[in-house]
């Protein structure tokens, strides 16, 4: 049975025209709305020449029109990228040329961002704004105009559930961001896998504070969209209280988080005149959420169930816990979703039994179909499997597994780690630093933070003579980093621990 | 307007690089991809120390902290709360 992303908006639309699928800003925007106006976005995106396959890039903070994009440019039978709307012009132009997006959907308020990308990005053949009026537009076509035309649907691309649905970047252990391929099918499978053992149905409200350039952020919309939830989109997580109040006032039922978006609310309880009771189920990913917190969440939101679980852009999520068995597995992240197996090797490759730690690997539908132009590091993360032909995914993740095959997380075999949910490579940060003259040596770890899960911590040491202040550090780093990415703490040392292969030794800058 | 100036130098200073590049009194810290949830903490503690103001959580919301108008008319507002309460 074929199915499509874009046909669960499709269904949903078909089923409950009238039914809010997105609340943004206050605004209320139906199915039948977002069916629409997706529409509307593909027939423009084929007039402008998009054809199947295409990559059509989305540049923008969470909003209804990035909702819009995702499903336009679906049904105009390209691939859409979503960007992280912190990105700085050096990368954004990295992502755009590394995947050759030829349209760009841009906020316009971040047009001091995109303008030095398209310089270097001659692929790209055309931009639309967001959030401004024609008149007023930088360079390129108003997306808002594209929404007044006559509604009509797109022609039919004719696309198949093996074709690419998305390209999500992620961070490489190597410094640059490698582009995680997912089909229709990856991602129709993940969704229903999801919303499956979550037991999400349509009276549901989810609250998204998650970018949608995340692919745990991207899946509230898309499974919202499958099962036919309401989905309370936030900006960000930035504003807490307005996050709760907005939770309260639409009666959500459903919060996925990470660590320290939990974190921060546990710092904010009693929710004094706030009442969260709708809340029945949160979700936790991306790094693992304290015992502690988990046991804190259970006092405050005594209705709602918590879901620990582990996953990876590769393959989205890899596994959960069942809420039932969270009082006597509070350290696990579970078992696999459905319709996935997973599994712990050795070294060689070899299944191990309970007890012992190994890499885990991961065998699905929702197992991705490698990183764009990047064969080599596909080959490392997709290898054959047991079928012949057959490929799965190495998640590059320890772990061990219990008597019971409960999984539990051990730690990373590079030395990526995770900063408020994000992956985090020092060498991308390092590779900033040392584009400072004065920088002879400069390194990155993460450090223990009640918040942050690993906070970023840079060591720098400078060259003789120079002179460099921390601010001038921040500056640089604020202007070429995420902002998840810029460090928390600058440490001048006179020199950095050495291996004997010269190497820095960064397990002695730990302590 | 003075306080409304401060701020801004801080902002420039800070999130801007010291590059003006035209950014508007009204515009949103966080939808210009400027400041984020790190962002909005450091801004707090800046307000907190150069105004002497204690920011509760009910306070922590886009209207009162989202632009540099807000921000400093969430100052003033503050500041003449704290008189009153004096």
């Amino acid at each position: 049975m074929k199915t499509l992303v874009q046909d669960f908006l499709g269904n949903s639309t078909a089923r409950w025209p009238e039914k809010p699928y997105l609340i943004c800003d206050h605004e209320v925007r139906t199915f039948r709305q977002i069916e629409g106006d997706s529409n509307r976005l593909a027939c423009e995106l084929q007039r402008s020449g998009v054809i199947r396959g295409d990559r059509v890039a989305v540049f923008m903070e969470n909003s209804a029109e990035l909702v819009v994009s995702v499903f336009g440019i679906l049904k105009a039978g390209a691939v859409f990228v979503v960007i992280n709307p912190t990105t700085k012009s050096k990368k954004l132009a990295y992502i755009l040329s590394d995947c050759g997006v030829r349209t760009l959907i841009a906020q316009s308020r971040l047009a001091r961002v995109v303008e030095p990308a398209l310089a270097e990005a001659p692929c790209v053949r055309t931009v639309l704004w967001t959030g401004c009026a024609s008149s007023d537009a930088p360079p390129g076509r108003a997306f808002d105009e594209v929404l007044k035309q006559p509604h009509e649907p797109p022609a039919d691309p004719g696309l198949i559930d093996q074709d690419l649905c998305t390209i999500i970047y992620t961070s490489g252990s190597t410094g640059n961001p490698k582009g995680v391929m997912l089909t229709h099918r990856n991602m129709t499978n993940t969704a229903w896998a999801i919303s499956t053992y979550i037991g999400n149905v349509p009276d549901d409200v989810v609250v998204c504070v998650l970018p949608l350039s995340f692919g745990y952020g991207l899946y509230q919309v898309i499974t919202g969209a499958q099962v036919g939830f309401t989905v309370l989109l936030e900006h960000s997580f930035a504003y807490p209280y307005k996050v709760l109040q907005d939770m309260a006032q639409h009666r959500v039922t459903g919060l996925p988080g990470v660590p320290t978006i939990f974190a921060t609310l546990l710092q904010m309880a009693p929710f004094e005149g706030l009442d969260l009771s709708s809340l029945r189920y949160m979700t936790s990913a991306a790094a693992s959420l304290p015992p502690a917190h988990i046991r804190r969440l259970q006092e405050l939101f005594p209705q709602a169930k918590i879901f620990s679980m582990y996953g990876l852009t590769e393959c989205t999520r890899a596994c959960y816990l069942d809420p039932a068995r969270l009082a006597d597995k509070i350290a696990s992240v579970g078992k696999a979703i459905p319709n996935e197996e997973v599994y712990i090797v050795d070294d060689q490759g070899r299944r191990v039994g309970p007890g012992v730690v190994g890499e885990l690997v991961i065998r699905g539908a929702n197992v991705m179909r490698g990183y764009w132009g990047k064969r080599e590091e596909t080959a490392k993360r997709l290898r054959e499997g047991d079928i012949p032909g057959e490929k799965v995914l190495y998640s590059g993740d320890y772990f061990r597994m219990d008597e019971e095959g409960f999984l539990y997380f051990i730690g990373r075999k590079d030395d990526i780690f995770k900063c408020k949910g994000e992956k985090v490579c020092p060498k991308e940060i390092e590779h900033v630093l040392y584009e400072l003259d004065a920088v002879a040596e400069a390194a990155v770890i993460g450090v223990d933070d009640p918040i942050d899960g690993s906070a970023i911590k840079a060591f720098v040491v400078l060259r003789d003579e120079a002179v460099l202040t921390e601010q001038d550090i921040r500056h640089h780093c604020r202007a070429n980093l995420e902002n998840y990415m810029l460090p928390k703490f600058v440490e001048f040392r006179d020199s950095l621990p050495k291996t004997e292969s010269g190497k820095i030794k960064k397990t002695a800058l730990v302590q | 307007m003075e306080r409304q100036q401060q701020i801004r130098a801080y902002i420039l200073e800070n999130f801007l690089l010291g590059q003006d590049g035209g950014f508007g009194d009204e515009e949103s810290l966080l939808g210009a991809g400027i400041v984020d949830s790190t962002g909005v903490l450091e801004i707090v503690g800046f307000l907190e120390k150069t105004f002497s103001i204690e920011l509760q959580d009910e306070d922590m919301v886009p209207e009162n902290l989202d632009s540099i108008r807000n921000l400093a008319s969430f100052v003033d507002r503050k500041l003449a709360t704290q008189r009153m309460t004096q």
